[in-house]
């Protein structure tokens, strides 16, 4: 009984070899994508922007909704998050190269948002929101969002790169007071982002609560990738023995409790909307449950909401590392959903028209963004060896 | 007239522990042993305690999962009563059925039903309430609301055998065993 215990001081967890494989599969699935996706820009760039922006955005909600969990998780502490640290902490470690892939958006920003248009000089109501929604200030302020959470992920890198190395006891300390004032900035920051990203598609549209919607989403991305991960890496050595069902548990509620809080905010901005009926909020509802567009909504309050929450309640399914991380790829799949229906019925096409740029931005993206994660994690030991909460969550009692 | 010590019928035999690490050790060994009717009390919510007694899954979830959907049905179904059929009105326009508004109170009434079952639902499968119960008998027991952990083996268990229960028990080191009058 004691003698695992020596074992796992002793071990130095290194990343599996199997990791290398993810990795270049990745770069194999970003390769063929981005091939697909210069080619899409050559034949119809108006089409490759909007897919493009749907897809970055997609994968930066994984990566920033990992520094929002992996900043709640030094704020409140809990072995669940001890175990996924590094994972956490290598998808964080992408946002510059997420800073780099906002690139694009900067170029296509005329074919993407109508504010952004010559046109829109002539409108009375985007003129007098021109002081915000200008190309300039966009701009800058989309780098300074995604400078600023990767200044916070480098700072929680190094922090805990540190403790690895130095096993300093006050380091545990000092990542919470970083992430303290990290998750305020972070919730800031989004909110004005959604507004920037996704609620200036339709410029005339606004809803106070739609920040919170997005920053909801995004936890959630992160947490399903996170569990998805975590199935992973509990199949193989050197993590097989660490991951615990009460882990899973963990995970799992965490997941439920999001997707309640994702269909609670959803709501509560249907509701508000619907009530007040004005006309320049309604259009925004009615754009989205116009002609096809309404399955898409049905689907989404059926299969973001409805089944995972009913999947989730059942005690046993949660400490299924399996079941578990099938619910965690719906939800994923879904959250692409969610942003696709946020964004694409502002693009002005007549009625649902799922482009194959839609799918192929995705995979460009994610084979990328996949393979530099993969990079990342593979960089440092999968558990943050010295923590001084380590040795008694490893502890088999 | 026979003294609590010496019933003829007694309830349990039942130690006494310092520690819940102790109790959680007892409890392994008298599972081990092949003891199934156990019974652990503790000052604070043990999760572990739970899965190592092996008891029989709570009929506890499903209650209030009925109690919820018994809850949404009827805040939902209220409200289109009373809004359709009972008294229709038409107000600024809006369909009659207008399900958006009902929600919140759907909403209410099914977090109200299934608080409610998992109340009363605790409540009967925990036979409350239970005015006597047999190891209050034990005067030490009292500790088990402060920092004692107690373990008791019903006198029901098929392995249960007054002398050789009490040497098992005995051997596990605990602060105390005694006899549990019913």
């Amino acid at each position: 009984m004691s003698s695992s215990h020596s074992n796992s001081t002793v071990a130095s967890y290194e990343p599996p070899a199997d990791l290398e494989r993810l990795q270049r599969r990745g770069w194999i699935v970003g390769a063929v994508g981005v091939a697909a996706c210069l080619a899409g820009w050559a034949l119809n760039p108006i089409q490759f922007f909007q897919s493009y922006l749907v897809a970055w955005l997609f994968w930066l909600g994984i990566a920033v909704g990992s520094l929002a969990i992996l900043m709640l998780h030094h704020l409140t502490g809990g072995r669940w998050g001890l175990v996924v640290r590094r994972t956490l902490e290598a998808a964080t470690r992408t946002l510059p190269a997420l800073g780099v892939l906002f690139l694009p958006i900067v170029f296509g920003m005329q074919t993407i948002f109508p504010w952004a248009r010559p046109e829109a000089a002539t409108d009375e109501l985007i003129r007098q929101k021109a002081a915000y929604l200008n190309p300039t200030s966009f701009t800058l302020r989309g780098f300074l969002y995604l400078a600023i959470w990767a200044l916070f992920a480098f700072i929680l890198s190094w922090l805990s790169l540190k403790q690895d190395r130095t096993a300093e006891p006050g380091l545990s300390r000092r990542m919470r007071m970083v992430a303290a004032p990290g998750l305020a900035i972070y919730c800031l920051l989004a909110t004005f982002a959604s507004v920037d990203w996704l609620m200036s598609l339709d410029p005339y549209w606004y809803s106070s609560v739609f920040g919170v919607y997005f920053l909801v989403g995004q936890g959630l991305s992160a947490l399903a990738f996170l569990i998805v991960m975590a199935v992973y890496l509990s199949k193989r050595e050197p993590l097989e023995a660490v991951f615990k069902p009460l882990y899973f548990h963990d995970y799992g509620k965490l997941m439920l409790a999001f997707v309640m809080i994702w269909a609670y905010i959803a709501f509560s901005q249907l509701l508000i909307i619907w009530s007040a009926n004005l006309p320049e909020e309604v259009g925004w509802y009615l754009e989205r449950s116009y002609g096809a567009w309404k399955y898409v909504a049905i689907l989404l309050a059926l299969f973001h909401f409805l089944l995972p929450f009913v999947l989730l309640l059942s005690r046993d399914l949660k400490r299924d590392a399996k079941r578990l991380s099938r619910v965690a790829i719906l939800v994923l799949c879904m959250r692409f959903v969610d942003l696709y229906w946020l964004a694409a019925p502002s693009f002005g096409h007549e009625g649902l028209s799922f482009h194959w740029l839609d799918l192929a931005t995705v995979l460009a993206v994610g084979g990328v963004w996949l393979a530099l994660f993969t990079g990342q994690l593979r960089r440092r030991p999968l558990l943050p060896i010295n923590d001084p909460l380590l040795e008694e969550a490893l502890a088999d009692d | 007239m026979s003294t609590p010590a010496t019933s003829k019928r007694p309830f349990a035999l039942m130690a006494e522990f310092r520690s819940s690490k102790e109790l959680l050790h007892a409890i392994r060994e008298a599972r081990g042993a092949g003891y199934t009717q156990l019974e652990a009390y503790t000052p604070y919510p043990i999760e572990e305690i739970w899965e190592e007694l092996g008891h029989h899954r709570s009929w506890l979830p499903l209650v209030v999962l009925i109690g919820g959907i018994f809850g949404a049905c009827f805040g939902f179904f209220m409200q289109y009563w009373v809004s359709v059929i009972n008294y229709p009105m038409n107000v600024g326009g809006r369909p009659l059925n207008s399900w958006v508004a009902f929600i919140p109170v759907t909403f209410e009434t099914t977090i109200l039903f299934a608080a409610g079952a998992a109340v009363l639902g605790m409540f009967a499968l925990n036979k409350l309430p239970m005015p006597y119960h047999p190891v209050f008998n034990v005067e030490r027991f009292a500790l088990a609301s402060r920092d004692r952990y107690f373990l008791a083996i019903a006198r029901w268990d098929p392995k249960y055998d007054r002398q050789a229960t009490e040497e098992f028990l005995h051997r596990l080191a605990p602060q105390e065993v005694s006899e549990v009058a019913s």
